[in-house]
């Protein structure tokens, strides 16, 4: 086990390097050092010496992948590509362009967006599942059609819908909840409420269809059989069997995105004024601030990674045919 | 002796499709109830309704069944439910994936006392421990927390066993449950089944489709074709005087004579296997280091000689299927030689073993994926004649050439443009043995090429495979796991087992005068039809 | 007149030719034919299928760009003058397209949405709906809507009774749902040419802040959002067949290779993969001005951008499914019998892969398509979509979404854009569900 995950660690460093190499090409390539300087002092005729200290100071004066000057390892280790994948495997993710610590931006942005990710989250996995079964007990019924058809209406809705009108309904038309905030602590409910709720429902559609479609494979399972050979009743033929093992697929689904519920909902929080790591994110974007992208992408991936060696690990305590070896 | 199940004049259908019609019959108590037909016949579909489980899109049109005098029918879902496990219990035919795989066997057996019985924890357990002794499960108390996945296929079927045991049935619905077993273990299974019926004085509906496990376990038998009792006897009148033509044909399908066989020592040897070792590696650990092997073929020799037949006899994971593979080079052989018309092949590169390719030849054993289903039967035979460069090479002389081919295996020669789906697996395995022909080889492997399809069925390729080796002298390589068919089809015989052949020689002497232990094993556990001579 | 092809026209275009060429090789074998026809004999692909050859259509005819020779004084100057580029759909709509008001107002309405500050001639400042400048006054909007609904009802008679005529050639039985088809042909036909003939009296769908016409903005928006559904797919299969399929095949470093490629691309959260790949691209043009000479090639070429960076991040799911069915179908036992005749690995490929891997790539297609048009709409948003100033729900509704909180509430952009991508996207997912139901083998039993 432990050695397992161990090697799973082991595989994640090619690919975190891999991630700083696309996002490295990305920002340094199509984007010089140069270009950056200009754009962020500004003025179009900004003097050779201004751009240069501008560089030094940032450490982007350094060749980009090998530097011929240098000896030895050198050559390929003090180069802006090594020391930038140095800086952000060490988690130091360095200034914003409005120059803030954007590792203490992140770190105080996690809470407000957890506080709308993970309840969205937990709360629509309960419901679909609830749903799906429901439908899988009554499958083939006026209700299972008749709900499949509003799940095919419910996701071909844009999401953005949902938000606008959501919040013109409950906030603008009804006042029941304030349009958009945050506040910390068990005041800040009200403002959680609706993002809460429109997240749920906006992803109810694709995830029943999802969940039902598992529970209805492992439905025509021969165990299925046998157990209502045993004489038992259809719902405990659901809970007992059918859910328990149309778990399996729905682990693959679900643990890996837990991680990367930290990285909040960009368009959710942006909406709702949600000072979370979703909105720093659209912010960073609409002021095409790179370094925070950058350190976004990178949180982003070793979040993925992580989501993914979860996964492995809860395969084998919910699983008991796979063996991590 | 009271009737305990009483199915009378029972039809089924689908939509506006008769599967099952007017089905009438009896079991008593204590006996052994045989129903036998081949696939399709409809003997599953009368055993699930038996339990009402028949899926929604199937309904009963008319009919009865009744348990005890007392319409089944008729009775509310839940009190259904009650009966189901309790009352008529089931087992099913694959035993690997008829039982849950994230729950272990013991709750399984667990869960049905509790519902209908009402047991709790240590009683519950106790009663569990006492069911696997019952069937024989080694290590009862250990057993209790494994998972299916760690037990073997006959294992599995104990617990099944097990479980529907559990509430002390009146009567048992065994549908095909030695079929996904190796005969051996089927042996074990059948003679289980029979003494917990001599203990319990159970009733058992045994679903078949072979003659020679009716012949062994049943009281009174039911043939079924195309959804109808064509007939139904006793066991003894059954046998000896069969009514319906089709029972006889069934009956003489299963029939084999062992007739005498001779070795032709001036035949030339066309594939000589010597040594023949296939290992493959296991990997464990941090850095994937290979710690052991998988001695799939361990040190194998035999020979075939021209237009002969050997026939490769074993169990699953025997590893006469790799010895196939290894012979046709699509898989690494570790250590021994493989000759052809004394060449080697295991020395051979792509290119010069391509003139081989089209000497040897395979007939695989399942039907339905050994022909791609895109492809229309013409270019599914063709590809190995362009490939290879074989016969003619226009479009219009191959297609001729084709329809012979087809014609040749009892086929239609305007099946050339049809797809797979629209043929039975009879017709199937024909075109499979079709293409091989295609490209005029001189030794065929024939992998199980009967094992996936009925007892008729079966016969007629048998005997296709025969003609074709006497009009054209082809060897044939054929695998298989069934020794009753080896006397048919096979001159020689080696018998595998565990990557190794434990006795091989003329047909006739291995399967009279077996030397070796497994083999005899192997021959005592075949079930076998009465008096062969009488029918 | 000049025709002018821009970078999406050309794919456009080369995209329909292809899906011609497909459809007329593959019909020969009457598995696929009878396979199609499964999927049409439901009414509902049927309806959803002829809505979506609609929007298609229009998309097609927003595709045809040109540029009209303006009448110049001066004739004996023999060069030509050329106007702005416009499209066929422009043309049909050049009355809406010139004919902007001032800002706001509400569908069918005959005044502006908001009071103005006027000073009339006595000198007196008022506060007064003005009236629309472009709109019919005091005409019966009934008799108008009757006389649309007949030329409405015309063409779609014609259509129908041209196509009862070719099927009439080979009997008319038919399993296929065509009445279902004609209705929905009927439907569609009546609305919009009520709609269009209206238009030309009214501001059907209302205006936006700036006075231009929201019919015609919706309008436009389909050529966006089905470019970007079909041909982001279309840049996206060809990455994920050859390397799954490779990966599958060939297994050993290949397979480790690819395998780590798509770990690496999808562990890069996707809307910040497109943002990054957005922003470059955004620098890269901006210092680059001499590759476009108009605004709308810079907005096309920005939407060619957008529609390969989206298919750059999005073929590793694909890619992932067509290696495990690779892997599974190479080890199925026609596979072994072709490598058995020394059949070439990529004759194994081409004959006996890619064939029984086309369900999948089909029914991925189609899944894709609905996904990415509503993608589009929140890239907008976010700012990493296309150009704004090209017409696309998304800067509709990026563009309308403060117009909620006005008071009274300006609705009908917003409604417009959502319904129009509402109508596209149902259509399509009913449409996949069918293709997933017929082909996917799973449901076959």
């Amino acid at each position: 086990m432990l050695s397992y995950i161990i090697r799973r660690i082991l595989y994640a460093v090619p690919i975190l390097i891999g991630v700083n190499l696309i996002t490295f090409l990305l920002f340094f390539m199509v984007n010089s050092p140069d270009d950056m300087a200009r754009a962020q002092l500004g003025a179009k005729q900004v003097s050779p010496e201004l751009i240069h200290s501008w560089k030094e100071a940032r450490g982007y004066d350094k060749p980009l992948f090998i530097n011929y000057e240098s000896a030895g390892i050198q050559k390929a280790t003090d180069t802006l590509f090594v020391q930038e994948s140095l800086k952000l495997f060490s988690f130091d993710f360095g200034f914003s362009d409005a120059n803030r610590d954007i590792g203490s931006d992140i770190k105080e942005r996690m809470v407000p967006s957890l506080a709308i990710a993970l309840p969205t989250f937990l709360i629509a996995l309960i419901t679909n599942i609830s749903l799906a079964l429901l439908l899988v007990l009554f499958r083939g019924s006026v209700l299972d059609t008749s709900m499949m058809i509003l799940a095919v209406m419910i996701m071909s809705i844009s999401g953005l819908f949902y938000i606008i009108a959501g919040q013109v309904l409950f906030s603008k038309i009804w006042h029941w909840v304030p349009i958009s905030g945050y506040e910390s602590g068990w005041d800040g409910i009200r403002f959680i409420i609706l993002p809460v709720l429109i997240g749920v429902f906006a992803g109810i559609g694709a995830g029943v269809r999802w969940y039902r479609s598992i529970f209805l494979e492992q439905i025509n399972q021969d165990y299925v059989r046998t157990a209502r050979a045993k004489g038992l009743s259809e719902l405990k033929v659901l809970f007992g069997h059918v859910l328990r093992n149309g778990m399996l697929p729905i682990l693959t689904g679900v643990v890996v995105i837990i991680p990367s519920l930290f990285m909040g909902s960009l368009i959710m929080e942006s909406f709702f004024g949600i000072p979370g790591l979703g909105s720093y994110t659209i912010d960073a974007i609409h002021a095409q601030d790179f370094a925070i992208v950058k350190a976004m992408v990178f949180l982003g991936s070793v979040l993925y990674i992580v989501g993914l060696i979860l996964t492995d690990i809860s395969y084998t305590l919910f699983d008991p045919r796979v063996k991590l070896s | 002796m009271s009737t305990i199940l009483a199915v009378t004049d029972l039809n089924v259908s689908i939509g506006k499709d008769t599967l099952l019609n007017s089905i009438s019959f009896e079991i008593q108590q204590g006996e052994i109830f045989a129903l036998v037909g081949e696939s399709g016949s409809g003997k599953s579909l009368t055993s699930l309704a038996i339990m009402r489980l028949l899926p929604d899109v199937i309904s009963i049109r008319s009919g009865d069944i009744t348990l005890h005098n007392r319409s089944l029918f008729v009775l509310p879902e839940s009190h259904m439910q009650k009966i189901r496990g309790k009352q008529i219990a089931m087992i099913f035919q694959e035993p690997m994936s008829a039982l849950n795989p994230v729950m272990t066997v013991g709750e399984q057996v667990a869960e049905v006392i509790k519902i209908h019985l009402g047991l709790k924890k240590d009683a519950l357990r106790k009663k569990v421990i006492a069911l696997f002794e019952e069937v024989a499960l080694k290590n009862p108390q250990e057993r209790y927390g494994w998972y299916p996945h760690q037990l073997s296929g006959g294992q599995k079927q104990r617990v099944m066993i097990a479980i529907a045991l559990a509430c002390e049935p009146d009567l048992l619905i065994a549908d095909e449950p030695t079929t996904a077993l190796d005969v051996t273990i089927q042996a074990q299974v059948l003679t289980l089944l029979k003494k917990i019926q001599n203990d319990r004085g159970l009733s058992i509906l045994f679903i078949t489709h072979d003659m020679a496990i009716v012949a062994q376990m049943a009281d009174k038998i039911a043939v079924m074709y195309h959804g109808e009792i064509v007939e139904q006897a006793e066991r003894k009148t059954f046998f000896t005087h069969p009514q319906h033509s089709y029972t006889k044909s069934l009956l003489k399908d299963a029939m084999i004579k062992i007739e005498k066989h001779t070795t032709d020592t001036k035949k030339d040897v066309l594939l000589e296997v010597k040594g023949l070792k296939v290992h493959f590696p296991i990997k464990k650990g941090l850095l994937q280091r290979t710690v052991g092997y998988v001695k799939a073929v361990d040190d194998v020799t035999f020979s075939i000689k021209k237009g002969k037949t050997l026939a490769l006899v074993g169990e699953s994971g025997s590893g006469k299927s790799t010895i196939g593979q290894a012979i046709l080079s699509l898989i690494p052989v570790t250590h021994g030689s493989v000759k052809f018309e004394n060449i080697n092949l295991v020395e051979l590169h792509d290119k010069a073993l391509k003139v081989y390719r089209r000497k040897i030849q395979i007939v695989f054993q399942d039907p339905f994926s050994a022909l791609n289903p895109r492809m229309n039967i013409g270019d599914i035979i063709r590809e190995g004649m362009i490939s290879l460069g074989v016969g003619p090479q226009t479009r219009v002389l191959q297609d001729e050439y084709i329809k012979t081919l087809l014609l040749k295996v009892e086929l239609q020669a305007d099946y050339i443009t049809r797809y797979p789906h629209e043929f039975s697996g009879g017709q199937r395995q024909r075109i499979g043995i079709a293409r091989a022909l295609a490209v005029e080889p001189e030794l065929i492997i024939c992998d199980e090429p009967t094992s996936a399809l009925d007892v008729s069925v079966r016969m007629q390729v048998l005997k296709l495979l025969k003609k074709l080796q006497k009009e054209s002298a082809v060897s044939y390589l054929f695998i298989t796991h069934d020794l009753s068919i080896v006397p048919v089809i096979a001159d020689e015989v080696a018998v595998m087992k565990e990557g190794k052949i434990v006795e091989q020689g003329l047909v006739s002497d291995v399967m009279h005068k077996p030397q070796n232990a497994y083999t005899q094993k192997l021959l005592l556990s075949a079930p076998k039809l009465p008096n062969n001579e009488n029918i | 007149m000049k025709i002018v092809l821009l970078w999406t026209d050309v794919m456009v275009w080369l995209l329909v030719v292809s899906l011609l060429l497909w459809a007329w090789t593959v019909s020969s074998s009457p598995q696929v034919r009878k396979l199609w026809h499964t999927v049409f004999k439901s009414s509902i692909a049927m309806a959803s299928a002829i809505i979506l050859l609609f929007y298609l259509l229009f998309a097609l005819l927003d595709s045809v760009h040109f540029r009209l020779a303006t009448p110049s004084n001066e004739s004996q100057n023999k060069t030509l003058q050329y106007g702005g580029i416009t499209s066929l759909l422009d043309v049909m709509f050049s009355h809406n397209m010139k004919n902007t008001e001032r800002t706001y107002s509400a569908p069918f309405a005959t005044h502006e949405y908001t009071k103005s500050i006027v000073i009339d001639e006595q000198g007196v400042t008022k506060q007064e709906y003005l009236p629309l400048e472009y709109v019919g006054k005091g005409d019966d909007i009934t008799s108008k809507s009757i006389f649309a609904g007949f030329v409405g009802l015309a063409i779609v008679g014609v259509l129908i009774f041209m196509h009862i005529l070719w099927r009439g050639r080979g009997g008319l039985k038919s399993e296929l749902p065509w009445r279902t088809a004609y209705i929905t042909l009927g439907v569609l036909i009546v609305t919009f040419t009520w709609l269009y003939l209206l238009s030309y009296h009214y501001h059907v769908l209302g205006t936006d802040k700036v006075g231009g016409d929201v019919l015609y903005q919706s309008l436009k928006s389909i050529r966006t959002g089905v470019l970007i559904g079909i041909l982001t797919t279309l840049i996206m299969l060809p990455v994920a067949v050859i390397l799954g399929v490779s990966a599958g095949l060939f297994g050993g470093w290949v397979d480790d290779g690819i395998q780590y490629l798509y770990t690496t691309l999808s562990s890069i959260p996707g809307v910040l993969l497109i943002a990054a790949g957005v922003l470059s691209m955004q620098v890269m043009m901006d210092n680059n001005p001499t590759w476009f000479e108009t605004t709308l090639e810079r907005s096309d070429l920005r939407l060619l951008f957008l529609i390969i960076i989206l298919g750059v991040t999005s073929w590793t799911g694909l890619c992932r499914l067509l290696r495990a069915e690779t892997l599974k179908i190479s080890q199925i036992e026609f596979v072994t019998a072709a490598k058995a005749f020394g059949v070439g690995k990529m004759t194994i490929i081409r004959r006996h892969i890619i064939p029984n891997l086309m369900h999948i790539i089909l029914i991925s297609v189609v899944l894709d398509f609905s996904g990415l048009v509503l993608a589009e709409a929140v890239l907008s948003y976010v700012g990493v979509g296309v150009d704004p100033t090209m017409h696309s729900w998304g800067n509709m509704i990026n563009q309308a979404r403060l117009e909620m909180a006005r008071e009274p509430m300006v609705w009908w952009s917003l409604f417009s854009a959502f319904v129009f991508m509402f109508i596209l996207v149902l259509a399509a997912n009913l449409f996949s569900d069918r293709i997933q139901r017929v082909l996917d083998p799973r449901n076959k039993s």
